[in-house]
């Protein structure tokens, strides 16, 4: 066991220190491969907040990512308002958006709710095709005049990269402080056990509530970040359901409900898609959804707990149920 | 707007709807059986139109002949898609669950792309086309035919469930696996026949449709969002309720996008999904 | 007055009357068992008391302040605390972090949830099991787990579905000693059980419920000798 520890802290810092001197040592390429991968991991942090740890599986979640960046893009396009001030609005407004979106699902449960939030969020992106004052389905071009840190727009790569990982660290802070305090063990048990949760007081539909509205913050201002670094945003782009489905997956391959899971997930689902781009995606026949569909289907069959979840079973001695498998249902007698 | 455009809209709308039912039918067999979500169900029915279209356009062959041979193809393909992946998550979390089916739509959209390229088709000319009057309104004749197919496929599954042995069989599975188990029903062999089932379902409606829809790698998911409306309105493992359900969309999405215009036909109906979700999850006819 | 007043309760559902006009009283301290053939409704009850269920009519009033019909959570805050019939145990938890969830509800530190966690462990003797897995317990581990995370709420009642079923001589042997020791603390006990020789040894009432109505009320003396009693367990299913 503390080996393991051991073990965890040294690959902490590695990571810690790579990820300082990256910048530094990267050329430009794959400088950006590195911020995608931070944005692309920050999501699936937020996600994991309320799809991993409460349980609750969201494909919805590009509607709060989407909005984040209409709302500081809009902010900064019609009122001239720093995207420092429109990142955090943004979060909030995807917050209010979240409290919709679940009084509408959360008392679903299963599939159905996974459905729900899926339909939720493609009226989302119905509503800002059709928003003519939002663009519409032609997007928002983010004025780029004004340069500098004020303004949250760089000609180099460089602050792009520095700004991610601050918000992935925020990110994974908020992640833990939820995880260290008591949400944290009734997000635990909400997701175990609805039914014995609510026996010690748990209000599960608050409690929730307050994970997603937690989660759509975070994810909101990945969002407001994107607009800043494309430059650019449509609903196509920003809304779409196969936004969401990534956001989940970068989660489920990683490692559902841990900390660093989504990071271990954007790593792999990043790599994986460069790749496949580099050596087929020219073609456009898209043999990089045919290899990034079979990753999918492999780890949702073979490897349900992920990267992390494969790599702790292998260290541990004892054989014991895995908690990622739900026990049957079992029958009650009135 | 008079009149008569509302009624020509509700007709196409009844047409569409039968369309709608039919692939619904599949989909919610499949969650009655064994409560699985088929989220690559859609692909069933792109996969059915290419079947159609290349018969079609490789050995002049009429949608409407080759029909059969599109069914029983979907039937094989549905039955060999749960043997080799389903069959492996049927008591796996949802999540694996959901994943799984996304993973084998995104998938299956993935080779359509790769096999038959991204452009657009269309079957033009076939045994079916043009128009016909009928009681002043002007349907177009594949649109006919279509329904008129819905319904006779509809009515077959019908009578298989209620009055085959096997359709028996398949229906105490979807009542209580277990129960049914213990009389000595095998459920992988009743899931297995749900899953061609649903496929040759969804195929079926894709070979009707492709005389007048276009036909293209991501057209699955159009109807993908309609069937699961479709599913939940009539009720999940309903077959009945997923025919009455399926005419109702599809009045409602035609008629809606009469009314506050096409761009909002898709919004019309993700409001009537949410709506029965939280009102009334068990649907019009569906089990809790 | 009585700690816990359940006054003509009926539950239906549909067509189906899981319970009908059952009324009886619990005071502090008490140890009352709940006990009836098959499909009498005793769970239903429980369900209805610890807020699963509204009932359909009647009352339910602890402490002097009516629940009836308040969720699960509320019934929880006004201290009911319930076990369920399978233990339902945090999965993905240790043995420690379940009771601590329970303990989190009167404060929110986790530290000292921490701390009276450990306790309810030492006092339904689990204490060994303190960062193992709760998955790992065998099943009447599990279940005496289950009873620790629902004291850790500091209820004013404790109910218990089938604490003892399936349990050999040794662990229903350890199963009252809990229960007495509960008793102790100034908890009362409401308790469903088929083990019979488990709960009549300890038990000041018994109240009997049969095909959804109360048939009996008494010391387990009185109640193991009623004819009603013991026709409805030797003419319907036991």
């Amino acid at each position: 066991m503390n080996q393991t520890i051991n073990a965890s802290a040294g690959l902490a810092a590695l990571a810690a220190l790579a990820a300082l001197a990256l910048p530094a040592m990267a050329d430009a390429s794959h400088l950006n491969l590195a911020i995608l991968v931070l944005m692309a991991a920050q999501l699936g942090v937020a996600w994991n907040i309320v799809g991993g740890y409460a349980g609750q599986i969201s494909l919805g979640h590009a509607a709060f990512f989407g909005l984040g960046g209409y709302v500081s893009t809009l902010l900064l396009a019609k009122l001239g308002w720093s995207p420092w001030i429109g990142m955090p609005l943004g979060g909030l407004a995807a917050a209010l958006l979240s409290l919709g979106f679940g009084w509408s699902c959360f008392r679903l449960k299963g599939h159905y709710f996974a459905m729900a939030t899926i339909a939720a969020a493609e009226l989302v992106q119905i509503f800002f095709t059709e928003w003519d004052y939002g663009g519409g389905a032609v997007g928002l071009y983010v004025p780029m005049d004004r340069q500098g840190w004020l303004w949250m727009n760089f000609a180099t790569k460089q602050p792009y990269y520095w700004l991610a990982l601050a918000l992935l660290l925020a990110t994974l802070a908020a992640n833990l402080w939820i995880e260290r305090s008591f949400l944290g063990y009734y997000l635990r048990a909400i997701k175990d056990e609805p039914d014995a949760a609510r026996s010690v007081g748990v209000d599960i539909a608050r409690y929730k509530q307050v994970a997603l509205s937690i989660s759509a913050f975070f994810t909101a201002m990945g969002g407001s970040l994107y607009a800043q670094k494309e430059l650019y945003i449509d609903p196509g782009s920003v809304l779409g359901t196969a936004l969401s489905i990534k956001m989940a997956l970068v989660s489920i391959l990683g490692g559902v409900g841990t900390l660093l899971g989504p990071v271990v997930g954007a790593v792999v689902l990043t790599s994986v898609e460069e790749f496949t781009r580099i050596l087929f995606g020219g073609t456009g026949r898209g043999t990089d959804t045919i290899i990034y569909a079979s990753l999918i289907i492999a780890i949702a069959v073979f490897y349900p707990s992920g990267v992390l979840g494969w790599l702790h079973s292998r260290l541990r001695r004892r054989a014991v149920p895995q908690a990622a498998v739900a026990p049957a249902p079992q029958g009650e007698a009135p | 707007m008079t009149a008569e455009l509302l009624l020509q809209t509700l007709a196409s709308g009844v047409l569409i709807g039968l369309i709608y039912a039919l692939v619904a039918i599949g989909l919610t067999m499949i969650f009655g059986v064994m409560d699985v979500v088929n989220f690559a169900h859609g692909e069933f029915l792109m996969l059915g139109m290419y079947s159609s279209f290349w018969l079609f356009s490789l050995y002049a062959l009429d949608p409407l002949l080759t029909l059969p041979l599109t069914v029983l193809m979907l039937f094989a393909f549905g039955t060999l898609l749960y043997r080799l992946v389903i069959r492996r998550i049927i008591n796996a979390p949802m999540l694996s669950q959901i994943f799984t089916t996304f993973g084998i739509m995104i998938l299956l959209r993935g080779v359509a792309q790769f096999l038959w390229k991204p452009d657009f088709r269309t079957i033009e000319n076939s045994a079916v086309s043009g128009s016909v009057q009928w009681l002043g309104l002007q349907l177009g004749r594949p649109q006919l035919v279509a329904g008129v197919g819905a319904i006779a496929v509809t009515a077959a599954v019908y009578l298989f469930l209620h009055r085959t042995r096997v359709g028996a069989a398949l229906e105490a599975t979807a009542a209580d696996k277990e129960a049914a188990r213990l009389m000595g029903i095998d459920s992988n062999r009743m899931f297995s026949l749900a899953w061609g089932i649903g496929a040759a379902c969804a195929g079926a409606a894709g070979g009707l449709l492709s005389t007048f829809f276009p036909i293209f790698p991501d057209v699955g998911a159009t109807f993908i969002l309609l069937a699961f409306v479709v599913v939940n309105l009539g009720g999940f493992g309903s077959v009945t309720g997923a025919f009455w359900a399926g005419i109702l969309v599809g009045v409602i999405e035609v008629v809606g996008g009469l009314l506050l215009g096409p761009q909002y036909k898709t919004a019309i109906v993700l409001v009537l999904f949410l709506g029965v979700l939280m009102f009334r999850p068990q649907g019009l006819m569906g089990k809790a | 007055m009585s700690l816990l007043e359940v006054e003509r309760v009926s539950k239906r559902f549909g067509g189906l009357t899981a319970n009908e006009d059952v009324s009886f009283a619990l005071d502090a301290g008490q140890i009352v068992g709940l006990i009836g053939p098959n499909g009498a409704g005793k769970t239903t009850l429980f369900n209805c008391v610890a807020g699963y269920f509204a009932p359909s009519a009647g009352s339910i009033v602890l402490g002097g302040h009516p629940i009836t019909g308040l969720p699960p959570e509320d019934c929880a805050r006004a201290g009911v605390g319930r076990t369920f019939q399978v233990a339902r145990t945090f999965g993905s938890m240790t043995a420690c972090e379940n009771v601590m969830t329970g303990a989190l509800l009167a404060q929110r530190s986790v530290v000292r949830a921490r701390r009276q966690a450990l306790e309810w462990l030492a006092f339904v003797g689990l204490d060994r099991f303190e960062d193992k897995p709760a998955a790992s317990m065998t099943v009447s581990e599990q279940r005496r787990l289950a009873v620790a995370r629902a004291l850790a709420t500091r209820p004013k009642i404790l109910l218990m579905d089938e604490v003892m079923a399936g349990l050999n001589p040794s662990e229903v042997r350890e199963a009252v000693d809990v229960v007495l020791r509960i008793r102790e603390r100034g908890i009362a006990c409401l308790i469903v059980e088929h083990v019979l020789e488990g709960i009549m040894p300890i038990a000041d009432k018994i109240v009997v419920l049969d095909r959804g109505r109360k048939i009996a009320e008494g010391t387990p003396a009185e109640v193991s000798s009623d004819p009603q009693v013991i026709a409805a367990y030797l003419g319907g299913e036991a």
